[in-house]
């Protein structure tokens, strides 16, 4: 048993402490503090992704206690490559927010940015539904505070919207929960995976409604329409660097779907089927479609990602949905694709409104660093919309692929296809607007909000490119290692019998079961 | 004991839904004070209903009642308070600051509205 895996988990639960309580008026040790410690958990990340490589589980017991009875810490394929992504991904956010000076407007950002990241690695690594809720409930409480760093009204009050919208999810995950222990009488995924299968047909009233309550709760998380209504605001509203770090809060709602719908409620299963196919499709069809059309009618250019990002989890989720190997490999291909275009998407927005005041979709002088920003948004913008040469392309091709065949296939084609252009429409009339016509405009006043954006920004950003870039070099590689995964997940034995059958206290499983 | 218990869960689910429903900060807080109450005692029936029964197994028990749910319960109690004090804050901060204790978007701000 290695301890190594509760480790992404521990660090930044000690660091945020040490922050508040011994860095709390030096911006500079916690900046150091922060950094150090996102490179070690990207370095951690990449050792636990490293030693399960190989379809391993590695597999962690708090406190000895055995499967069901104690608290586990779980690490597969795709746990680990949704931990390196995350904390990848963080890194570049951190840099972002030091170089903009957003961490210093208001404080304990990097304190929350912290439990932030513990509440989101604890969600991947854990093997239990209760404890996921403990971890939704860590990053969300971190969410609350790093969505109104700043403040200002218009902030505070989608805020409001935010807390509000996430505690009734929260309120419907326990109602899930409740009943899948009444049905059950247990919340470890391993072993609630065996004791489904064993439900009579006739009793399975409480136990389908466990699993529709529990799908509403993660397509809240994944901003699936109808479900999407609190994103839009926040994520426009919320401070640049905390909206880019958001990107991965919606991945942690499709990573849920997975886990849990291949796992405890798989397809084949008679208890929940038609809720894949019937239900789950058309809304991640309809959460496509109106995400590509939110990005053609917003008026301002951080809405504008909101709904691209709305779009993109609405293509993630027809990949998902399809619950066939391809279409969970098209599905992380595009997962790890859209977090790091959505978050570049987020930080770019900043460099607009650091170099021009604003965000609104209208003409206006150009902005300072404008051919550098003009450049970086076009980049990702290709991402966003999926065009060739990046990644966007790639995972788009792979999810049609994946839908070959479907009964559906017609509609989801059309839908992809379709929406595709909507958002190609979209992002050039924003980039012509913001970049373009400003040559033609006149100042009128000189506006003091305007700054050059730093050196740093433009690094953070850059990474973000270069990981964009290799994401789409090493797409061969990178789409046979989310194959292999995605069969795992489709036959999860060894999860189950590292899970289950690892000896610790308490642990005569055979004997227990009654 | 069943219907009793179970009519109080749905009574007050039903009036936290309704209040939640009504989009000001104040009634829409009370509701979802309801919903979690709601849910609490939820989650402790889902370890079954049973009176004077002790939650560890001891040689001379019999009968015993499940902990986990106690435990489950304990989490979500603490977890709703907390929250339930962070939502007042900010709903708080955001009615003083605009002076309209909305919780959907206002159309005619013209700043968030419109789209959603």
């Amino acid at each position: 048993m290695t301890h190594w895996i509760v480790a992404p988990i521990i660090l930044p639960a000690l660091l945020a402490p040490f922050i508040v309580l011994a860095a709390r008026y030096h911006i500079g040790i916690q900046r150091v503090f922060s950094v150090t410690g996102v490179i070690a958990l990207i370095a951690l990340a990449a050792g636990l992704a490293w030693s399960v490589s190989d379809g391993s589980v590695i597999y962690y017991r708090l406190g000895d206690w055995a499967a069901p009875f104690g608290i586990v810490v779980v690490g597969d394929r795709l746990s680990t490559l949704m931990v390196l992504l995350t904390s990848v991904l963080a890194l570049f956010v951190l840099l972002y927010a030091i170089g903009s000076g957003w961490d210093n407007r208001g404080r304990h950002f990097h304190a929350l940015f912290q439990f932030q990241l513990m509440g989101i690695l604890g969600a991947f690594l854990t093997g239990d539904l209760f404890n996921l809720f403990v971890f939704f409930e860590v990053l969300l409480i971190a969410s609350y505070g790093l969505m109104i760093h700043a403040g200002g009204n218009t902030r505070l009050r989608a805020g409001v919207q935010y807390v509000l919208f996430n505690l009734i999810g929260s309120t419907l995950f326990l109602f899930a929960l409740g009943a899948i222990y009444a049905e059950t009488g247990t919340l470890n995924m391993a072993d609630l995976a065996e004791r489904v299968k064993l439900i009579a047909p006739e009793e399975t009233v409480g136990i389908r409604v466990a699993a529709v309550l529990l799908l509403l709760v993660f397509a809240i998380k994944a901003a699936l329409v109808p479900l999407h209504f609190w994103l839009p605001s926040s994520y426009a509203e919320a401070p640049a660097p905390v909206a880019a770090l958001f990107a991965i809060m919606t991945k942690v709602g499709a990573y849920a779907i997975i886990r849990v719908y291949t796992m405890i409620f798989p397809p084949e299963l008679e208890v929940t089927s038609g809720l894949h196919d019937l239900w789950l499709l058309p809304a991640a069809l309809v959460s496509l479609a109106i995400g590509m059309i939110g990005v053609l009618a917003a008026k301002k250019l951080d809405r504008l990602v909101a709904y691209s990002i709305i779009g993109s989890m609405g293509m993630v989720m027809v990949a998902i949905s399809l619950f066939s190997p391809a279409g969970i490999a098209a599905a992380l291909y595009y997962i790890v694709h859209s977090t790091l275009a959505g978050a570049v998407l987020f930080l770019i927005s900043d460099l607009v409104r650091t170099g021009r005041g604003s965000v609104d979709l209208s003409t206006e002088p150009p902005m300072l660093g404008t051919a550098l920003t003009a450049g970086m948004f076009f980049a990702g913008a290709i991402a966003m919309a999926g065009l060739p040469p990046l990644s966007g392309f790639l995972g788009k091709l792979l999810v049609l692929d994946a839908a070959y065949g479907n009964t559906l296939m017609v509609w989801i084609w059309a839908v992809v296809l379709s929406s595709s252009l909507i958002s190609v429409v979209g992002f050039a009339r924003a980039g012509s607007v913001v970049f373009w016509k400003s040559h033609g405009a006149v100042a009128a006043e000189p506006d003091e909000d305007r700054l050059r954006p730093s050196v740093l920004s433009y690094a953070a950003v850059g990474g973000l490119f270069a990981l964009l870039a290799l994401h789409t070099v090493f797409a061969g590689q990178v789409h046979g290692y989310t194959t292999s995964m995605a069969k795992e997940l489709f036959a999860p034995e060894v999860y189950k019998s590292t899970v289950l059958e690892t000896p610790g206290k308490l642990s005569k499983p055979k004997e227990k079961e009654d | 004991m069943e219907l009793l218990v179970a009519s109080a869960i749905g009574v007050m689910t039903a009036a936290g839904i309704y209040l939640v429903l009504r989009l000001r900060t104040f009634p829409v807080i009370l509701g979802m004070s309801l919903l979690t109450y709601a849910v609490n005692v939820f989650l402790f029936t889902s370890g079954r209903l049973k009176i004077g029964a002790p939650p560890v197994l001891r040689d001379d028990v019999t009968v015993y009642t499940d902990p986990l749910p106690q435990a489950l319960v304990l989490t979500a109690i603490v977890i709703s308070f907390g929250m339930t004090a962070v939502v007042v804050m900010i709903g708080l901060g955001a009615f003083l600051g605009s002076d309209d204790d909305h919780i959907d978007d206002q159309p005619d701000t013209g700043e968030t509205g419109g789209q959603s």
